[in-house]
């Protein structure tokens, strides 16, 4: 079968097919994970100013930056997960980089998730997303579209005094989810791939356990999830090449088919 | 009685700010003796163990025996005002400004005759007591005061030139998610700081002493978060030029040594909370402090570091932060140097471990917040530069003065 990738450039060029940016500007007031103080922290971004058209540096502007692997919007390997860790290529740098690109089912739940920070992804309510839209293909993402990326921070990070409350999937649904429907990763618009609250599951932190368990991918902290088709889109999301990298920061993309709307 | 200060009226922005001068400030090295006592607000000459004279102003040698065994020792500071004169002209630029200036001499109980600046409340002829403080210049002179306390003794004018009231100033408080931070916001409030801004970073994040921060009279909110040089350079941006006095209330405190630590990750978040955080905050605030160090009855006045005890002597349980403490009493000390052109004080407050969940299994005696906040704040009402905060940081600073190498032992048993 020939494939005419120049049609394909023409047609992103002239706006037959959309590209859309899923991903939410690197700032340093973007939250990040919060965990037990005692713990290790993911590093929020940070930004120097090595020099700006001065004495530092007379032409030019650039600056150093610093952040965690799972800043901002991110990319998680299987090896994130210890139920990943023995996995073969299971970080950033050795993942076959075919994986990057990969159709998306994009699941709208976020007049539920309006009425309830709680809300949590069922089977059954995927069923009824597939009665509409057809059964989830074969190695796509499955996208939660939240729209907890409109959220102003304090309510998207959720915080109470009993810890985070964010929208998130069951364990029943993500065991099914890579056992039933092979997908090819999970991904939110919060700040994890899980439920506010996931840590009382059983097991703890399911997307997680059973997505980076089976070799599956997270995508975390996406935007614009409502500018996508419920099918027929297509992600790019190619993390950086760190060597044995858990996860990485990246430019997530969907290209989606349809002239300008 | 002092003329009780008036709140300054808002600045007029078309106004030139007067720039900050510093009377002559060179002493001899047996002299800052003197300077090691005002800045931690002892009164204390020179006594010879051979006669037991009191010996002032400082020397070498004893004056009636020669002896060279003249130590500094803490004297009574009473004496009799003999007399006294004002100067009103002078060629010195600082004093020009600042005419008439009333000086007299003390002779005190303990012996000598000293030429002192005066408080408005000193009668000639009356009792006084002698004080060190540490002029503009940052160097020691003496001050007589009313024997007893006056009615708003602390704004008389000639002490306000020494001292770093928070009266009437407006103060930043860095960090105010810490115990410490709302404990300082408090204080301040409580002292008459005209406007006691508070900075949180995370707004996020909810804190339980979040709505007790809100209460506290004249606290004002502002987003700041001294690990974000951008967070920082707009605060200072924004506010700097009505901004007196900074107390830096970022802490990160974690147990362990620099061998038994896992890793870097908690040694570079409280390199980048401390050092890195006072260093953004040097960078953004230090200029226009400096500038402002003559501006009026709401000068620029201070920046207090609150510093580990534990900055001068490692303690091996709490190791690592020691040495970001010490780091940060080097940074400091560089500070001082170089905001004294504009005659802002630095201050290093030195405490023990505190009442917080960080010391959780310390036992005590442990600094309470709100003592801590206290002793800043009374420092800064003295005018002190170095100040020990408690049973602890006074222990380790006697005994580093007597044995540094059997502290260092000691602390870690
Ligand atoms: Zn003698």
């Amino acid at each position: 079968m020939t494939v005419d990738l120049m049609a394909f450039a023409r047609a992103v060029a002239n706006g037959d097919i959309r590209v859309i940016d899923l991903t939410q500007t690197l700032s340093q007031e973007f939250p990040t994970i919060v965990l037990p103080p005692e713990l290790g922290q993911c590093a929020p971004f940070r930004m120097e100013e090595v020099s700006r058209y001065d004495e530092r540096g007379p032409a030019w502007y650039w600056n150093n930056i610093s952040l965690g692997e799972h800043t901002g919007t991110h990319f998680d390997a299987p090896i994130h997960w210890i139920s990943g860790k023995d996995l073969p290529n299971n970080a950033v740098d050795t993942i076959d980089v075919a994986q990057f690109i990969a159709p998306a089912a994009v699941i709208d739940c976020s007049k539920e998730c309006a009425a309830d920070p709680d809300f949590a992804l069922t089977i059954p309510f995927v069923e009824q997303w597939e009665a509409r839209h057809g059964k989830i293909e074969p190695r796509s993402w499955v996208l939660l579209h939240t729209d907890w990326s409109k959220q102003p921070y304090t309510d998207y990070a959720g915080l109470r005094d009993d810890g985070a409350h964010t929208p998130g999937p069951e364990p029943a649904v993500v065991k099914w989810f890579v056992e039933q429907r092979d997908v090819h990763g999970f991904g939110t618009e919060t700040i994890g791939t899980d439920f506010g609250q996931g840590q009382h599951f059983n097991p703890p932190y399911p997307a997680h356990f059973y997505m980076h368990g089976k070799g599956r991918f997270g995508l975390q902290c996406l935007t614009n999830l409502d500018l996508l088709p419920p099918k027929g889109a297509v992600i790019i999301a190619a993390p950086l090449k760190i060597k044995q990298g858990s996860g990485s920061p990246l430019r997530v993309l969907a290209l989606v088919a349809g002239g300008n709307a | 009685m002092t003329e009780p200060l008036v709140r300054p009226r808002r600045k007029n922005p078309l106004k030139r700010t007067r720039l900050p001068l510093r009377p002559q400030g060179v002493r001899s090295r047996t002299a800052h003796g003197l300077t090691a006592a005002a800045a931690e607000g002892r009164f204390a000459l020179q006594i010879c163990l051979d006669c037991d004279t009191v010996i002032y102003p400082p020397r070498d040698a004893c004056p009636s025996c020669l002896s060279a065994r003249i130590p500094f020792r803490e004297v009574a500071r009473g004496g009799t005002l003999i007399a006294e004169t004002a100067v009103r002209t002078t060629t010195d630029p600082y004093f020009r400004e600042r005419t008439p200036w009333r000086v007299g001499t003390v002779k005190l109980d303990v012996g000598p005759v000293v030429v002192a600046h005066l408080h408005g409340d000193a009668v000639e002829g009356g009792r006084v007591r002698l004080e060190l403080k540490l002029d503009k210049s940052g160097s020691a002179v003496a001050i007589a005061l009313p024997e007893k306390d006056t009615e708003n003794m602390a704004d008389d004018p000639h002490l306000r030139e020494m001292t770093c009231d928070p009266k009437f100033r407006r103060v930043l408080i860095t960090d105010g998610r810490t115990g410490v931070g709302q404990a300082m916001a408090k204080a301040f409030s409580d002292a008459g700081a005209a406007i006691v801004f508070v900075g949180l970073a995370d707004p996020w994040k909810p804190f339980a002493g979040m709505a007790g921060l809100r209460k506290i009279e004249r606290v004002e909110i502002v987003p700041l978060d001294v690990t974000d040089t951008e967070s920082v350079t707009e605060l200072a941006e924004q506010n700097g030029a009505r901004i007196d006095i900074v107390v830096n209330t970022a802490e990160h405190i974690r147990a362990g040594g620099v061998v038994d630590r896992h890793g870097l990750t908690i040694a570079r978040e409280e390199i980048d909370v401390r050092y890195l955080g006072l260093l953004r905050l040097a960078q953004a605030f230090g200029p226009i402090l400096r500038f402002r160090g003559a501006d009026g009855v709401n000068s620029a006045a201070a920046f207090v570091n609150l510093l580990s005890v534990h900055a001068l002597m490692n303690w091996p349980a709490y190791g690592g932060y020691c040495a970001t403490e010490a780091a940060c009493l080097s940074a400091a000390q560089c500070m001082r140097a170089e905001l004294r052109p504009g005659g802002v004080k630095v201050v290093t407050v030195f405490f023990g471990p505190l009442d917080i969940d960080w010391f959780q299994t310390v036992p005590p005696p442990k600094v309470t917040p709100a003592a801590l906040a206290d002793a800043v704040v009374r420092a800064l009402q003295r005018g002190l530069e170095d100040v020990f905060v408690g049973d602890v940081a006074e222990d380790i600073r006697q005994r580093l003065a007597v044995n540094p190498k059997a502290l260092e032992r000691e602390m870690a048993n």
